[in-house]
């Protein structure tokens, strides 16, 4: 791989060992991945935050970058904790586990990191340009870069992350050039998308399918950007997609067009979506009713307070959002109408990356195949349904 | 015997060999308090990495996977070097972050040239696999 005379001294030390270290891993990829040289990134966005996740091994690593001299050069946002920095006693969270997470947000406060703690850094003001290239992790905000925004990432890594904050650079490979953002497979959708589950479980069956290959949708309809989200949060955990295209739909749709000669079509139908929905269905005893995977919008939070009026929740439904979107929530009224009916609303975490079996959960209701997904792999009773269905099967 | 290929992450390191024929998953296929794979049905369900050079075709799961293998180097349980079939982003980062040798794309293949027992060198320097 090429380097230029500055990031040679980089990666022999010249500018400390943190700053070394995360250049050899930078460049170790590079070479695995037969990328021809190193490109500057605009932003980052970090994954492996949840002290779940990391355990203590995660942690020390974070606190010993930290303690190299680790310092961001370009704006980094962080993924979400496993609890409500806050209100974690009130989540039922062990403080064994609140002391862990505390370390690990500190680590990267010291580091720079501005500690969102959301995987929706692009719904609370980090936004890429299209085009620009950028080093972000979870696959909800990797999709909706890559597909939404028109930015370009790799499905990174905690620390590969990382490494491209400290250094503000990332090899050139995978989805950073156009050859591989071109559509793998055409994904007719023979049936009208009516509600965000629709596209939930569009993109559930799409990952399926396709498997990490480039979807490129005809016959989306005209999906709002919480169906977006909710899309490619699915088709990124049922298959590792990426990036996706969707006719009239996403910024590169017109140039992908010009790029679908040869490449296989598949057709989705109604009965493929009900199929996925049924799959993951069951009838749980004493679920828990989440909203809010990916985060909630500040809309989705309208919405769900606005059904949730005058219901009786009795601490059933549980709303995950970004603390940024919590605090425009907050000041709209739509906290305090979720919590007067019963609900909870809680920033920082979500239902994926929470510790739910030490909180003494049972079951899962969701309206996200995503979090149906996780749920079902950590081994509780799930059920998925349309929002109102949800905040209705809470209600007594 | 001697094999030549890939460095990607640097470092000599001896041991003797356990082979899988299975890709292997750190995060959740091994216990890093003890060094052994725990994944049921893998090939080396059971068997203890510690200190082995440990040759398999490729990573897979989790990228919390490279955080393990960095507490087993923390705890002594990790694998002195690493020979991949061919190496991917988890066991890559890893390596690198844990400084354990990784050597990949050997130009005979290293899951029917080694067996396990056999006492290996491998230099990620130069990606050099030998047997001692």
């Amino acid at each position: 791989m090429f380097l230029t005379r500055d990031q040679e001294r980089m990666l022999e030390g010249e500018n400390g060992d943190a700053v070394r270290k995360s250049m050899e891993l930078l460049v170790a990829l590079g070479e695995v991945f037969g990328a021809e040289k190193l490109v500057p990134i605009e932003s980052a966005h970090i994954s492996g935050v949840s002290y779940k996740n990391l355990g203590d091994a995660g942690t020390e690593w974070l606190e010993e970058q930290a303690e190299l001299g680790s310092r961001c050069r370009v704006r980094a946002t962080l993924n979400p904790a496993g609890m409500d920095m806050e209100k974690w006693e009130e989540m039922n969270v062990p403080p064994e586990f609140a002391e862990g997470q505390v370390r690990v947000i500190e680590a990267f406060k010291r580091m720079g990191v501005e500690p969102t703690c959301t995987c929706t850094p692009y719904l609370i003001g980090h936004v890429p340009r299209m085009g620009a290239q950028v080093a972000w992790a979870e696959s909800n905000a990797v999709c909706f870069s890559n597909s939404v925004i028109g930015a370009r990432t790799n499905r990174e890594s905690g620390p590969t992350t990382l490494a491209s904050a400290v250094t503000g650079l990332t090899p050139l490979y995978g989805y950073r050039l156009d050859e591989n953002r071109e559509p793998g497979k055409i994904v007719e959708v023979g049936t009208e998308m009516k509600t965000r589950l629709d596209y939930s479980a569009l993109g559930y069956v799409t990952g399926k399918t396709l498997g990490n290959a480039v979807p490129y949708f005809r016959g989306l309809g005209s999906p709002d950007l919480e169906s977006m989200k909710t899309l490619g949060a699915a088709c990124a955990t049922s298959g590792g997609v990426a990036l996706w295209h969707g006719e009239g739909v996403t910024p590169e749709a017109g140039w992908a067009a010009g790029h679908l000669d040869g490449v296989e079509k598949v057709t989705v139908e109604c009965s493929d979506l009900e199929e996925a929905r049924e799959r993951l269905v069951c009838d749980p005893s004493n679920p828990t009713y989440c909203v809010g995977c990916p985060h909630c919008s500040l809309r989705e939070m309208a919405e769900t307070a606005e059904l949730a009026k005058g219901r009786d929740l009795g601490g059933r439904l549980w709303v995950f959002t970004s603390r940024g979107v919590y605090q425009e929530a907050a000041r709209a009224g739509h906290v305090e109408t979720i919590e007067k009916a019963g609900g909870r609303v809680y920033s920082d975490t979500c239902m994926v990356v929470a510790p739910l079996h030490e909180m003494g959960w049972e079951g899962v209701a969701t309206n996200s195949f995503k979090g149906g997904y996780y749920s079902v792999a950590h081994g509780f009773e799930t059920m998925i349904t349309t929002l109102d269905k949800l905040v209705e099967g809470a209600s007594r | 015997m001697i094999l030549r290929g890939r460095r990607v992450m640097g470092g000599v390191a001896e041991g003797e060999a356990l082979v899988s024929v299975e890709p292997v998953s750190f995060y959740g296929g091994v216990d890093p308090e003890t060094g052994c794979v725990t994944e049921p049905g893998h090939c080396c369900c059971g068997e203890n990495i510690s200190g082995k050079v440990f040759v398999f075709p490729t990573g897979k799961g989790s990228t919390v996977g490279s955080y393990v293998i960095y507490r087993m180097k923390k705890l002594g349980t990790a694998p002195a070097a690493i020979v991949n079939v061919e190496t991917e982003a988890i066991i890559a980062t890893g390596c690198v972050i844990s400084d354990i040798p990784l050597v990949d794309k050997l130009d005979g293949d290293p899951l029917k040239a080694i067996k396990t027992g056999m006492r290996i060198k491998v230099n990620g320097d130069n990606g050099i696999v030998e047997t001692l």
